[in-house]
């Protein structure tokens, strides 16, 4: 996991609290004689985006591991809540890799690697650009290399 | 074709040329979609007292209706090449679906009462694919019951014994051979229909419906029978109307389950599939590829499991949730839906049966936490924003929801055996999964803020069919691991040092 991802979470999370933040405080200005709640409401938004933003970014940097073995594709995520998540090389069907304007501006991408299973992917987030395709080369061949149909 | 065909009319070569759906669908589509349009139309006409523009709009809708039903079926056509299934449809936009006939799961034959009238079906081939779901595999709505037939047992067919037609063994086994009946309808089943609450649910349904056409036509019954209430709250009024609701459902659930479950069959077919039919009015076949079953699922509403009833559905690639079509059992018996369980599964003893691991004491903790608190929540926001009727009644729900997570605590459980993963959940409809261990593909292992604070972890064995992600819930962290370790070994081995 590349330590710039510490900072791209800390700018998406910054971004969501933003968008809650200018409204309201748009609002509050424009509005006469705003109600107390609004100015409540306004100075929580504030507050808690300001925790969040600072605590939470550095806290999933820790919790944050991904691993991958000749047999199997391996992360673990989340900050209050955490997730492991575990795929058999063999029962891969699908390696992705994605990069948002944020992730494109700090040289970061996720890759994606998806089973025959509905229940969702296994996402490896914030892999520099040469390690993520390195693992895409290496998890293809490795999948590959493995008969069957995957289900 | 080869001078010697076997007498099996089902082994007809694969068609190559393009067919279209039977023409007689130019009726039954607006038939089966224009029965809901037929009442506004009606009441256009009754109210209109022959004025001009309501004629015409109702002339004009059922043009439209007609058109359309026309131009679906122009538009649509279908083969069945040596390698897959290929439908052309679309007016506006052209689609062109395309299955490999050897991803071909399960075959589902639908006849509305439309249909039905022209002897004709819709036919539904799902494959194991869910990337986007609702896209899963392609439906050719329809084509005459005798061509449905024909096309099940050849997309089926060819799954299991490729090159059927290629005269190696004329006489082997003909698709012919007799089928064998797992479980059939017994109308003493018939006394769970009243518990499955099925009742309330068409209730609802229909009432929906009214209210539609009187907010058509200008009534709004509910929001008056609501201002009403909100201005003479009467407890005897809200009791009777309960009172009422349950009698009429109990009384309609009867009807339903006939209608659903009329001539219902679960039978074990010689081309490797099982297959259930059922049904009254709408008729249904539901084939599935046995080779693909990764394991059933014993469901019990409360009020069903109160009597001792289960019904039972197939964990299965290629089938949706959506209708029932997993349904391999309706409501029945308990040891009804044990013996069909090991039936199906073709094992000693049904691996539900078996004794389930309770899960630690802070599981019922964390259970009776989340049924509870939410009605505090409500009753402490309703004692302070609503009238002050309104908040005894989250107030009188609570004990029943502290019930439900008592319940919901003694329902978690799991076991292992050498076949399957066994995990029960939920209270209101209790599931206990038998899962086949080499039917998982991967895990999910989920601590929340509050499991980490109790030890606690929720494991997701994910698997390429049915809801794709089994759980077992609150388990302990060294017997969840443990469990998952043993159930698929060496997948989790090299990790587990870490944690």
């Amino acid at each position: 996991m590349s330590p710039k991802s510490v900072l791209l979470w800390t700018m998406q999370a910054a971004l969501f609290w933003l968008v809650l933040f200018v409204p309201q405080l748009v609002v509050f200005l424009v509005v006469n004689e705003p109600p107390t709640w609004e100015l409540a409401l306004l100075v929580a938004t504030l507050v808690v985006g300001i925790v969040h933003t600072a605590v939470e970014p550095s806290w999933r940097y820790r919790v944050h591991r991904w691993e991958t073995t000749p047999d199997a594709v391996y992360t673990l995520s989340g900050w209050l809540n955490q997730e492991w998540r575990v795929a058999p090389v063999s029962r891969i069907q699908t390696i992705d890799t994605k990069r948002g304007p944020f992730q494109q501006m700090l040289g970061l991408s996720t890759v994606t690697v998806t089973t025959a299973s509905a229940a969702g992917p296994v996402e490896i987030e914030g892999l520099d650009h040469e390690v993520a395709q390195q693992l895409v080369v290496e998890l293809t061949n490795t999948t590959q290399a493995t008969p069957g149909d995957a289900t | 074709m080869t001078a010697e065909l076997p007498a099996a009319p089902e082994f007809t070569e694969p068609l190559t040329e393009w067919h279209r759906l039977h023409v007689r669908m130019l009726i039954v589509r607006p038939l089966n979609e224009g029965i809901a349009m037929l009442v506004p139309i009606a009441v256009l006409l009754i109210t209109g007292n022959g004025e001009k523009w309501r004629l015409f709009a109702s002339g004009v809708t059922v043009a439209l209706i007609l058109a359309f039903s026309y131009f679906i079926w122009r538009t649509t056509k279908y083969r069945i090449t040596d390698d897959q299934v290929e439908l052309h449809t679309g007016l506006l936009t052209r689609k062109q679906l395309a299955v490999p006939r050897d991803r071909i799961r399960t075959v589902d034959l639908t006849s509305k009462p439309g249909h039905r009238v022209f002897g004709l079906s819709a036919v539904r081939i799902g494959t194991g694919q869910q990337d986007t779901p609702g896209t899963d595999g392609l439906t050719l709505d329809a084509v005459t019951s005798e061509e449905a037939e024909r096309l099940r047992v050849l997309l089926l067919q060819k799954t299991v014994t490729p090159r059927a037609g290629s005269s190696d063994e004329p006489g082997a086994e003909p698709a012919v051979a007799s089928s064998e009946v797992i479980s059939q309808l017994d109308l003493k089943w018939l006394k769970f229909a009243p518990l499955s609450l099925s009742g309330l649910v068409a209730i609802g349904a229909v009432f929906g419906l009214l209210s539609n056409y009187a907010d058509d036509l200008g009534l709004h019954p509910v929001q008056d029978l609501w201002e009403w209430l909100f201005e003479h709250p009467s407890f005897t009024l809200i009791g009777a109307f309960v009172i009422a609701l349950a009698v009429l459902g109990l009384v309609l659930s009867v009807p339903l389950y006939i209608l659903q479950f009329w001539n219902y069959k679960l039978t074990r077919e010689p081309d490797g599939t099982l297959r259930v039919q059922r049904g009254l009015l709408t008729t249904r076949s539901v084939s599935v590829e046995e080779q693909r079953l990764r394991g059933v699922d014993i469901q019990e509403p409360l009020l069903v499991r109160a009597g001792k009833g289960a019904k039972l559905a197939a964990v299965t690639t290629g089938l949706g949730s959506k209708g029932e079509s997993n349904l391999l059992l309706p409501p029945a018996p308990l040891s009804v839906a044990h013996e069909v369980s090991q039936d199906v599964l073709k094992v000693a003893d049904d691996p539900t049966l078996r004794k389930l691991r309770k899960h630690p004491f802070a599981a019922l903790r964390r259970s009776m936490i989340r049924h509870v608190v939410p009605w505090v929540v409500i009753a402490a926001g309703l004692a302070i924003f609503a009238p002050s009727w309104a908040w005894p009644i989250p107030v009188v729900i609570l004990p029943f929801a502290a019930l439900v997570g008592w319940d919901n605590y003694r329902s978690l459980g799991n076991a292992l055996d050498d076949r399957y993963l066994v995990t029960r959940n939920n209270s209101l409809v209790r599931s206990t999964v038998a899962l086949q261990r080499t039917g998982i593909i991967g895990w999910r292992i989920r601590r929340s803020f509050f499991q980490r604070r109790s030890g606690l972890m929720t494991i997701g064995a994910t698997t390429a069919a049915g809801a794709g992600v089994y759980h077992v819930t609150d388990v302990g962290e060294a017997d969840g691991l443990a469990l998952a370790d043993e159930a698929v070994p060496d997948l989790l081995r090299p990790f587990l040092t870490e944690g």
